[in-house]
């Protein structure tokens, strides 16, 4: 009971605490007339809002576009594509997702739409790769027996397959989370906010502090999800 | 109870077919091995029994009933079916992995667990200790049995085996066959079971086809394969050493009533009984049992003289290996060979003392067949 409490709520409290207190303390002590101006709480409640929309929305759709996408993939009529795309994902996978971004800034221009849109596309390899390959390694002799005792091809998917791959899922997800965290601080430079507003403004003001309140604010808030995913899928996961 | 009519099988992309205008019967009630080194078609064919593959051509009856024109699931439903590998689910519990088939089949909660538990039971699983454990936690003869239990849960008529005992060290897989035939003679299945392994074939098997590249080439009893080959790659698989294969066919219990031997004497019997008792037999020893008839050891001459006591109880030495009496004779010479005695102590289930068996025994035998 006391390790669930610690493990659920007081270890994410303390990260949140590091936070906090690098935010209290900067916007309490600014060293300067412009870091007060431009570090303000609205300012940072907004960039983190921000952020956490573009996260919300674009890992919404590539779960559910790379895990469909990923189950497809693997069904025997697809499966010679699904090795395919597999490799043209891990080629995808290069692609910096600065690039990602500029590259869909020329053609559909500025704002939060079109940087979720890239996060999108750019979150869908790992997951769509991590469940075509979890589902591909489900060991050949345990599927059989499922069929050859009678289970109906939807059955061994749900009962079987995914359960089986559900890790190898979860651990694309997981790598989905952290990339989308970082490359979300480039959205800012397409008008798409979030916390590289403060990184950037920092930059262009050298101010240190602006940017170490972005920067940590963002590692924090990857480090955290990650961490959460890890331990549900622990508590999910008990066979292994 | 199980008609293959000019089956022929050509996978994709091959001339030559796997399995080739193949004709078999198989009794109810029988266990029918099909045998055959790798890559004969034996495995092809047990798998168009439940439409794993679909055949390219001939027939399928199960109890006249055209198997190609069935529901593949709900054939599937009603045949166990067993793999060498196992295939058990890792994420599922025991309980969970035998439970399988009854779920699928939508039984009331209440009679899943019963048939499990009694399933469970049935080889030699305790459920309160299994149920809830999950396939990693379990020994390679324990998964076996597992999935033998998950093919029998739903009592299904026809049960198709690949190599079910395959994955597992020598002595387990005696153990593991002769439970299951001790098993099936209560059950009374359909069996087709799968095996490279000709020793294998002859024990568990009421007929054994002999395949060979997707062919069959002789389908008869064991007794009848071992005296009467039907050319000469039968007999170079059954091989030169037919007599001890012979072993094979008959269980201890069948000999044991016919060897006439001194009884064992109880652990309290008086130095001068049991010296009277030695000068008597045959082996030099004689067994000491219990009160309740369980087997405590044996004593030879020398325990005599170099040990002091009154009494049996004080003399014995512990015996290293016994078999049971449902084992067949090829078994007791292998534990003789092993402990190095020409004699082996026969106990039932219960470990209680049934007789002994000599290598003599094993000769008569060997002589009256051949």
């Amino acid at each position: 009971m006391l390790r669930t409490l610690w493990v659920w709520i007081g270890i994410p409290l303390i990260m949140i605490g590091i936070a906090s207190a690098i935010v209290i303390y900067s916007v309490n002590n600014p060293p300067d007339t412009i870091v007060a101006r431009m570090l303000t709480y609205e300012r940072i409640f907004r960039v983190i809002r921000e952020h956490m929309g573009l996260l919300l929305v674009s890992m919404i759709g590539a779960t559910i576009v790379g895990v469909a996408g990923g189950i497809m993939l693997s069904r025997p009529s697809l499966y010679r594509i699904g090795r395919v795309m597999e490799t043209l994902v891990n080629i995808g996978q290069t692609v910096p997702s600065l690039a990602v971004l500029a590259l869909f800034y020329t053609i559909l221009g500025l704002g939060f739409r079109v940087a979720v849109f890239a996060l999108f596309l750019y979150s869908i390899l790992p997951i769509l790769r991590n469940t075509f390959a979890g589902i591909d390694g489900v060991e050949h002799s345990i599927i059989e027996a499922a069929r050859g005792m009678g289970m109906r091809p939807l059955r061994v998917l749900t009962k079987i397959e995914l359960p089986i791959a559900f890790p190898i899922i979860v651990a694309g997800l997981r790598t989905a989370i952290v990339i989308n965290v970082g490359a979300a601080t480039l959205a800012t430079f397409i008008g798409g906010g979030g916390l590289g507003d403060l990184i950037v403004t920092g930059l262009s003001v050298h101010r240190d502090m602006i940017i170490v309140n972005g920067a940590v604010i963002a590692a924090i808030t990857a480090i955290l999800l990650d961490y959460l995913i890890g331990k549900a899928e622990e508590r999910v996961v008990r066979w292994s | 109870m199980i008609k293959l009519e000019g089956l022929t099988k050509v996978f994709k992309g091959h001339n030559i077919p796997a399995v080739k205008d193949l004709n078999l019967e198989v009794n109810e009630g029988d266990v029918c091995v099909l045998v055959g080194p790798s890559g004969c078609g034996k495995t092809t064919t047990m798998k168009m029994i439940n439409r794993l593959y679909e055949p390219t051509g001939g027939k399928i009856y199960i109890r006249d009933e055209d198997v190609l024109q069935m529901d593949p699931i709900k054939l599937r439903l009603d045949i166990g079916y067993v793999i060498q590998e196992i295939g058990l689910f890792p994420h599922m519990t025991i309980y969970e992995n035998i439970a399988t088939v009854p779920n699928e089949k939508q039984w009331p909660k209440d009679q899943v667990k019963e048939k499990v538990d009694n399933v469970m039971s049935l080889v030699g699983l305790d459920p309160d200790v299994f149920k809830n454990r999950y396939p990693s936690a379990l020994s390679g003869g324990q998964r076996q049995r597992v999935g033998v239990a998950r093919a029998m849960v739903s009592d299904p008529s026809i049960m198709l085996m690949d190599e079910p005992f395959g994955a597992v060290d020598p002595i387990t897989r005696a153990r593991l066959q002769n439970e299951f035939l001790r098993i099936q003679e209560r059950m009374d299945k359909t069996i087709v079971f799968v095996t490279h392994d000709i020793d294998e074939a002859i024990k568990m098997s009421d007929t054994i086809a002999v395949m060979k590249e997707g062919q069959l080439v002789q389908h008869a009893t064991p007794s009848d394969l071992l005296s009467a080959p039907a050319d000469e790659f039968v007999s170079n698989l059954v091989g030169r050493n037919r007599s001890i294969k012979r072993l094979h066919l008959i269980r201890i219990s069948e000999i044991l009533e016919d060897v006439d031997r001194a009884p064992a004497i109880k652990d309290d019997t008086k130095e001068e009984e049991v010296k009277k008792r030695l000068d008597e037999s045959d082996l030099r020893t004689v067994i000491v049992v219990d009160r309740d008839n369980k087997l405590k050891g044996v004593v030879g001459v020398n325990d005599l003289k170099r040990k002091t006591g009154e009494v049996a109880g004080d003399y014995y030495q512990e015996v290293s290996d016994t078999v049971t009496d449902d084992a067949t004779l090829n078994d007791a010479l292998s534990v003789m060979l092993e402990i190095g005695e020409g004699y082996v102590a026969v106990v039932n289930e219960d470990e209680k003392y049934q007789g002994t068996i000599t290598l003599g025994d094993l000769l008569n035998v060997v002589r009256e067949e051949s």
